[in-house]
């Protein structure tokens, strides 16, 4: 749904937030109580959550140096929720502090929260937007200052798109930004894969309270995300396997799988 | 010393592992710990000591998200095992060791607390900016909206769903012309014009309610305050709440005034004269073509045609722009003359006018209107010091709507002019009043006629006629009859008249008075009568007892008494044509008649009539020997005495004579004793006579004993082909009925 530019999203602080609740799930304090409560369910029905989150991040973290590596210096972090430490632009900096980052969410607190932490950073920002409507997102001023689609360009989808449900395509979204990535740009994506049924179905009830309802997908499904993307070794895997050859190796039940594709 | 800090080091990244989420991969937290258990056995052996360690490391690890609250506890597990590893288990170190366990603990909860209280403001920042952002957005955004609302050149207002007015623009107010405030609050219906009032607001409802989006668009008249009346061109949206129910019904509205107002001047244009304000004839059309929409049983129409003479004078007598002007005030007497508002006057365009009468209640009340607009003209018009003097010629129409009558001369286009299309039935009507008015004023200026279906049929048969004679000469459809013309004295053959007949191939056999008249307008006469002579001629030639083709007289018997005549009738047309004498001559000469057996009959009016009388071809022809007779004598003015003059030989009588002699009345009646003085007469100057239409033995029997020469009509003989008079090939029969007359 297309909303006028000149009527502003709303600001509810009364709903638990997706961003807020991961923050929780780190061990942050970026979160209020409503997020918190969510948090506490979610974990009782799957104990491994903030596992399964960290080994996110750690993923994420994998990802950009693994293209930063293959010469890719922008990002664009899509669903990139509460900036924590450990975030896009500080793994990039560390390798080259001229790579550029843009942080995109649709959530008014996390894009603030992002901005204030940003404010000296000339090579990173945030805008608010929804994920979903690729020819918005890349309308931005910011993304337009920051990133160059004619070159390569990494795309990261971490923990996101299942919070995209197939009511609004999320294979046809990803289609539409990789028809406008340069050959050579690179896609990092991690999903939450199917539970047992019942987690499945409580999760389901738990998170349609919060800004956004969850979709899980199986990992089958992820790889037709994929399609249209030269899948990197080791393909799509446990999140907290790809690439890990630092961490300790904690394999996540497979609650998450993550994958890096190349735009051939 | 430095190997049991590695291994403590180790030791302690193990106890931490999984109790944060850190950014740091194992080797960087080695590192760390490595240099924070370094610090912590230098505090442990260094003098003075300074317990103000533990706080810093503390606050390092927490630095380093160590956050869980695991962290702390496994930390100050890991940290007791310190002196041991030193080997420096004395009571100071122990006492130590305590006290840096503690500054651990402290500076741990100090930490956390500092990074989450940090972590909360910043996060509550976050939220006030993202409120802030949001309200200000929707502060724009609504201070956008203001400014459209307030600025917009179309008139926009809010109201209820109940119809009540909550807040309009300014462009309303103008629109209106009324205040806001005696706007707002007010019912949409009081501003809508009365006659627009109820339906338009139905209206408006039936669409929103049908329409997907909520949405009507219709076009309303408004009252201003100052009285005036403002057309609008609305379109109303119905706005719903989350649960759908509506809520507001928005409207906004241009003021169309102008254009409608134009339109209205443009269909008023094209409706009406621009001379004489009148509808024009595509409104008289339109209104003629809703009489015909459906009509019922019992409706009529009626339709007076107007044609103004004298206009055309006017203008080429003094100047196009007086003749308008006489033909405006003529408008105006016109325009008087209507009383019923039904009636509708229409100028047709150049002198004609119409008036298109619906539901009359018969022919009377349209005739009425043709009576006054004929006594309307009846005074001069007066325009500009002068009289002028305009007749009226009108004619009339009044029939059923449903007119069960086909329209006669139909199947031609109903397409009238200017290209309006008509149903048949109403062009026909147009038609009608067409012919009537022709009718009118052929009769006299200034009359009026009503329309007559037979008397159009007639006269359109007459004028099919008169169109197809000169191709009936070359196709050879006129026949020639003739008709015995007997000696009364002894029943013999004295001759015969020769009867021209049309056998038309629609029409059949038609009689001479259906078409002579025609040919005379025509000027076909002169081919017809000479081919009517031509064959005459010919064809008596062979009845002559020494005729043409030698052959004697054998079988004649006692009927026939010397040379047979033939009789041919000649038009008075004919008679003032120079060429009929050198006609008559060449034809005798061609058929070798000899002419004392050719006789010429003309009518009475042609020898005293208004016209030339044809003295000198008459007397041509009688002195070449041909015979003269009168005929029809008796019906017109003329008199013996004046016959006298001219060189005629004989009468014939109209049938009329002949009718009076009747049988079973007295033989010495009025009628027979003016046949008998007629005869008399007529023998006294020299001349014949023929008794036309005998039709009984008695009448034969009378006109034979008064001393009338001859005899014609049924009781003899109908008029038959040649060969029935031929005297060489003729039954008998009508000879033997004649001498059944005698016995």
């Amino acid at each position: 749904m297309q909303r006028p530019t000149w009527v502003p999203a709303d600001v509810d602080l009364d709903r638990p937030s997706v961003a807020r609740i991961y923050d929780y799930y780190l061990g942050g304090a970026h979160n209020f109580a409503v997020d918190r409560a969510v948090g506490e369910q979610a974990i009782r029905i799957v104990p491994e959550l903030p596992d399964v989150l960290r080994a996110n991040r750690a993923f994420l973290r994998r990802a950009v140096r693994f293209m930063m590596a293959r010469g890719i210096r922008q990002f664009l972090d899509l669903g990139s929720g509460i900036p924590t430490v450990g975030n896009v632009h500080e793994v990039a900096h560390a390798v080259d502090p001229r790579a550029t980052v843009v942080y995109v969410d649709h959530d008014a607190v996390a894009v603030a929260h992002s901005r204030s932490l940003l404010d000296s950073t000339a090579t990173a920002a945030a805008v608010q937007a929804d994920l979903t409507d690729p020819d918005l997102v890349l309308k931005h001023t910011e993304v337009e200052d920051l990133l160059d689609f004619d070159r390569p360009v990494g795309i990261l989808l971490v923990a996101v798109l299942h919070f995209v449900p197939d009511a609004q395509d999320p294979g046809e979204v990803i289609r539409s930004y990789r028809r406008r990535m340069a050959p050579g740009s690179m896609l990092a994506l991690s999903h939450g894969i199917h539970q047992d049924d019942d987690a499945s179905r409580r999760m389901h009830a738990l998170y349609s309270r919060s800004t956004c309802p969850l979709t899980a997908r199986s990992k089958a499904q992820v790889e037709d995300l994929l399609d249209g993307f030269d899948v990197v070794e080791p393909g799509v895997v446990d999140v907290a396997l790809w690439r890990n050859d630092e961490e300790a190796q904690h394999a996540t039940r497979s609650l998450a799988v993550a994958a890096v594709g190349r735009r051939p | 010393m430095t190997g049991s800090v590695t291994a403590f080091a180790a030791r302690w990244a193990r106890a931490l592992e999984g109790t944060s989420y850190v950014t740091l991969s194992s080797r960087e937290v080695v590192e760390l710990l490595t240099h924070l258990g370094g610090r912590l056995s230098d505090a442990l052996v260094t003098d003075p000591f300074d317990p103000a360690v533990g706080h810093e490391v503390a606050a390092e690890l927490v630095r380093a998200h160590f956050t869980g609250s695991a962290a702390v506890e496994r930390t100050v597990e890991v940290v007791a095992a310190l002196p041991a590893d030193l080997g420096r288990e004395d009571r100071e170190t122990q006492h130590r060791l305590h006290r840096l366990q503690g500054a651990l603990a402290s500076g741990y909860a100090e930490s956390l607390r500092d990074l989450t209280l940090r972590e909360q403001e910043s996060l509550q920042r976050a939220a006030l900016a993202a409120r802030s952002a949001a309200e200000l957005a929707l502060r724009e955004s609504e201070a956008r909206f203001r400014a459209i609302f307030a600025g917009a050149a179309i008139a926009i207002s809010v109201g209820d769903t109940d119809g009540r007015i909550l807040t309009v623009n300014q462009a309303l107010v103008d629109l209106l012309g009324y205040p806001d405030e005696e706007i707002s609050g007010h019912r949409v219906d009081e501003f809508v014009h009365p006659d627009d009032g109820p339906a338009v607001v139905d209206e408006m409802y039936r669409q929103m309610m049908g329409d997907s989006r909520g949405r009507a668009r219709v076009q309303a008249r408004f009252l201003r305050r100052d009285g005036e009346v403002v057309w609008a061109q609305l379109v109303v949206s119905l706005v719903r709440d989350d649960d759908g129910e509506p809520v507001y019904v928005v409207a906004m509205g241009e003021d169309v005034s102008e254009r409608h107002e134009l339109q209205a001047r443009l269909e008023h244009q094209a409706h009406h004269d621009p001379l004489t304000g009148l509808p024009n004839r595509l409104l008289l059309f339109e209104r003629l073509a809703d009489v015909y929409r459906g009509p019922d049983e019992q409706d009529r129409v009626g339709m007076c045609l107007v044609d103004l003479d004298g206009i055309g004078m006017v203008n080429d007598a003094l100047d196009r722009e007086m003749g308008d002007r006489v033909l405006v005030a003529a408008a105006d007497r016109l325009s008087a003359v209507l009383e019923r508002p039904a009636d509708l006057l229409a100028r047709l365009g150049g002198d004609e006018f119409a008036v298109l009468v619906p539901q009359p209640s018969g022919v009377e009340p349209v005739v009425e209107i043709a009576e006054r607009v004929a006594a309307a003209f009846a005074e001069p018009l007066a325009v500009a010091g002068h009289l002028f003097s305009v007749g009226a010629s009108v004619g009339v129409v009044e029939r059923p709507v449903l007119c069960p009558q086909p329209a006669p001369n139909s199947g031609g286009p109903s397409t009238v002019p200017d290209g309006a299309m008509l149903p048949e039935a109403a062009a026909d009507l147009l038609r009608a009043a067409d012919i009537s008015m022709q009718w009118a004023k052929a009769e006299r200026e200034g009359g009026w006629a009503v329309y007559d279906a037979d008397r159009h049929a007639r006269e359109v048969t007459r004028s099919a006629l008169a169109a197809m004679l000169p191709g009936a000469l070359g196709r050879g459809e006129f026949v020639v009859d003739y008709q015995p013309l007997i000696r009364l004295s002894d029943g013999t053959l004295h001759g015969a008249e020769a009867l021209v007949r049309w056998r038309h191939p629609r029409h059949g056999l038609l009689d001479p008075a259906r078409f002579i008249g025609l040919a005379e307008e025509t000027g076909a006469i002169m081919d017809l009568g000479r081919m009517v002579l031509e064959q005459a001629c010919a064809e008596a030639s062979r009845w002559q007892p020494d005729g043409g083709d030698g052959a004697d007289g054998d079988g004649t018997g006692s009927d026939v008494r010397g040379p047979v005549l033939v009789s041919v009738n000649v038009s008075a047309r004919q008679l003032v044509d120079a060429r009929l004498v050198p006609h008559v001559f060449e034809v005798l000469a061609a058929s070798g008649l000899p002419p004392q057996c050719l006789q010429l009959e003309i009518t009475e009016s042609a020898v005293v009539g208004s016209g030339p009388v044809p003295t000198e071809a008459l007397r041509r022809l009688a002195a070449a020997g041909v015979r003269i007779a009168v005929d029809d004598f008796g019906t017109g003015y003329s008199n013996l005495t004046y016959l006298r003059t001219l060189p005629v030989h004989e009468l014939k009588l109209a049938g009329a004579f002949v009718q009076g002699l009747r049988h079973g009345g007295s033989p010495d009646t009025v009628d027979e004793r003016v046949v008998a003085t007629l005869v008399s007469l007529a023998h006294t100057l020299g001349l014949r006579v023929t008794a036309e239409e005998v039709e009984t033995p008695f009448q034969a029997e009378r006109l034979r004993a008064v001393g009338c020469d001859f005899g014609q009509g049924w009781f003899f003989a109908a008029p038959g082909p040649a060969a029935d008079v031929n005297p060489r090939t003729a039954a008998r029969a009508p000879l033997l009925r004649q001498r059944r007359a005698r016995r």
